[in-house]
């Protein structure tokens, strides 16, 4: 497979690994967080730590965007889907997470509601012209990478004249989320979270650049490797961290050159800028409400608004207690601290978003937990 | 004089005239055999009483009907014969029940019973008794077929899971996933295209080339839930762990990108023309070197474990993971 195995080559990963316990000074620890699940499934899958000094820790961010998506966002989807008697097409790794009373889109499809999995926003534009007699809604989540593909759905569905496709807009900012772990008591007061640094996401960073991540590394004095999803990508960010740690620098770097710009894809960002505006504040599962952190569609689109169009309303909800999802995804806990991990919640059998998506930190974990920590 | 029908309507599975003409133009012209009498319900088949008789039993209802590589048709033969070839036996009768959807087009159950009838010939098993059903509109996927087999196992051959000793190497016949990633792509759910086909075949001959090996403890084809699902199967039998190497593992280069593309791993798709085989450490380079002619792509795997444990992947990075077991049906990822 050209373009992926040269990426995952044996002898370079163990030569990348060696390196990485040469430069590692064992007078102290590095606590790396990679943002992106991406990285996350990267890293369990190629069996990563197995090849780290002990002093080097990754911690897991939020970067999941099936993980961070508010229980009661995905209870309004639900509903549309039930009550609404719409289509609504949906990315497949949503429809097996928890909602409020343990319901979810692959039992609401087991119901009789119509839900179709998607894999990209074009099908779901193409269902609304197939059934111009039903509403098709787009469930639309995720970070920078899968935002320029819902406004072009929305920018082709006007185009088209459609007059029956909406979208059910969650899309959120990798940037925010960043800043609101930084800032978090977790990280600034308590110490219960340590970062030294950050991986940055690869995909989010083809599309929003690396300039975004000059602020963290200036502002708060972290360096920043926007890495590639690959092994040998995620061992030469990490070397390139422990450099930088060494020597005291935090800056802003770039090891995916192959795929991200400092300034990134403008022609998606300027897209995105005209379809959606910033919402004052959006609730994220973990963090909580974060000022600045999600997308709405703009007014000038808002017969394509799902939330305009329908009625859909939000209701409290309460996390199940014994999950710990939310201190999982603030990096707080490892799923292996949670009471029900691999007993009562497990792939088959979810209770938490973690636990879902396989760049979910909990299915990680489970999906290829090392003997060691399994 | 009457139009010849053109699809299957429900008096073709009446019991009438209908019936015994299709059964007769359809089944019994691509399946004929010596032992083959469709006016009977039974077939009298010799049996030389010398050995062990083994039989099987699958229902086929794959979608779509016809794939690259295959169809429902040549898929109920080689389903069934390589269960039996994987259990030391040599297949030998088949009985047939086909379930016909109302409005199925005749050519195309032509298409399935004559690939049917090329799969058998090639497996050299006779289909020697049969059934046909009609069903009424969206009540099957279109056709589905039930096959039974029957082999003979020779005195003398005896493949136990119970002889699994630690040490023991793991042999695939050759890449896996293949027909599980044909046949997503050809339902062309993804709008993906490729020109993957499935390993839809006998394994017969691989199977009994591995049966000359002295230190052969274990066979089996690693169909749904591919070939981790055989591993872990392998874990349980043996109460032992079992560790696999990444980079010994054959994928063709279409596969994996399939499954990069949609987040899937080719070792929990189906094969449906592969043998696993457990043989003893001292045996596995002549396991090899036998089934080189009938499997040049087989490689050696991995081992049994000396304690009982999970399924461990060695990754081509030197790390380790553990694979789990399949328990849900894969859904593609977001990004």
């Amino acid at each position: 497979m050209r373009y992926v195995s040269e990426f995952r080559d044996g002898r370079t990963g163990r030569g990348l690994a060696e390196l990485i316990r040469r430069r590692a000074d064992p007078e102290r620890k590095y606590h790396l967080m990679e943002f992106c699940g991406g990285h996350t499934h990267a890293v369990f899958r190629h069996g990563l730590p197995d090849l780290l000094p002990e002093n080097v820790e990754l911690v897991h961010g939020p970067g999941c965007p099936v993980c961070v998506l508010a229980i009661s966002r995905l209870d309004q989807a639900i509903e549309l889907a039930t009550e609404n008697d719409v289509i609504l097409a949906s990315y497949g790794d949503m429809l097996r997470v928890p909602g409020s009373r343990r319901r979810s889109l692959l039992k609401a499809r087991s119901q009789g509601a119509d839900i179709r999995i998607i894999q990209s926003t074009a099908e779901a534009v193409e269902l609304a012209r197939a059934h111009p007699e039903r509403e098709v809604v787009l469930f639309a989540i995720g970070f920078e990478t899968t935002t320029p593909p819902t406004a072009l759905a929305i920018r082709e569905a006007a185009a088209l004249g459609l007059k029956n496709f909406s979208v059910l807009c969650n899309h959120v900012l990798t940037p925010s989320a960043i800043q609101s772990i930084l800032d978090s008591p977790d990280v600034r007061e308590l110490g219960r979270v340590r970062v030294d640094g950050f991986i940055g996401p690869s995909h989010v960073s083809t599309i929003i650049g690396s300039r975004p991540y000059e602020f963290f590394a200036e502002e708060y004095q972290k360096p920043v490797v926007i890495s590639g999803f690959e092994p040998l990508d995620v061992l030469a960010g990490i070397a390139m961290l422990i450099d930088q740690l060494n020597e005291g620098r935090a800056e802003v770097e770039n090891q995916f050159v192959r795929g991200v710009s400092r300034a990134g894809n403008v022609k998606a960002q300027k897209l995105v800028a005209e379809t959606f505006e910033l919402r004052p504040e959006f609730e994220w599962r973990g963090l909580g409400n974060v000022p600045y952190s999600g997308l709405r569609i703009k007014t000038e689109f808002a017969e394509y608004d799902a939330e305009r169009r329908f009625r859909v309303t939000e209701k409290p909800v309460r996390e199940n207690k014994a999950c710990e999802c939310p201190a999982i995804i603030r990096g707080v806990k490892k799923p292996t601290d949670c009471k029900i991990f691999g007993t009562v919640c497990t792939p088959r059998n979810p209770i938490g978003s973690c636990m879902v998506s396989s760049e979910g930190a909990c299915a990680a974990y489970y999906r290829y937990r090392h003997r060691r920590a399994g | 004089m009457e139009k010849p029908d053109t699809h299957i309507g429900l008096a073709h599975g009446n019991g009438g005239r209908l019936m015994r003409q299709l059964i007769n133009d359809v089944f019994a012209r691509h399946l004929g055999n010596p032992h083959l009498d469709t006016s009977l319900d039974s077939a009298f088949v010799p049996f030389d009483g010398n050995g062990t008789l083994a039989i099987t039993t699958d229902g086929f209802t794959v979608q779509p009907l016809e794939y690259p590589g295959g169809n429902i048709g040549s898929l109920a033969i080689h389903g069934t014969v390589n269960d039996l070839a994987v259990a030391g036996a040599r297949p030998r009768y088949l009985s047939l029940n086909a379930f016909i959807e109302e409005g199925t087009e005749l050519a195309l159950l032509e298409r399935l019973v004559e690939a049917m009838a090329e799969a058998a010939r090639d497996s050299g098993v006779e289909i020697v008794t049969g059934d046909t059903k009609v069903v009424g509109r969206g009540e099957c996927g279109g056709v589905f077929f039930a096959t039974t087999g029957v082999g003979v196992r020779e005195p003398g051959v005896e493949l136990d899971s119970r002889s699994i000793r630690p040490g023991d190497r793991i042999l695939v016949s050759g890449p896996v996933g293949d027909h599980g990633a044909a046949v997503m792509l050809a339902r062309g759910e993804f709008g993906l295209t490729g020109d993957l086909a499935s390993d839809s075949a006998s394994v017969i001959p691989v199977a009994r080339a591995l049966m000359g090996i002295e230190g052969l403890r274990f066979m089996r084809d690693p169909t749904r839930g591919g070939l981790a699902t055989v591993a872990h199967e392998l874990t349980r039998l043996s109460g032992r762990g079992v560790r696999l190497l990444e980079e010994a593992i054959p994928v063709r280069d279409a596969v994996a990108s399939v499954c990069e593309v949609l987040g899937f791993d080719p070792l929990y798709l189906a094969c449906e023309g592969r043998v696993v085989a457990v043989v003893a450490a001292e045996a596995a380079e002549a396991a090899l070197a036998a089934v080189s002619e009938a499997a040049p792509d087989a490689r050696l795997i991995g081992t049994i474990e000396d304690e009982p444990g999970p399924v461990v992947m060695e990754t081509g990075l030197g790390g380790e993971r553990i694979l789990d077991e399949l328990e849900d049906d894969p859904l593609p990822r977001i990004c």
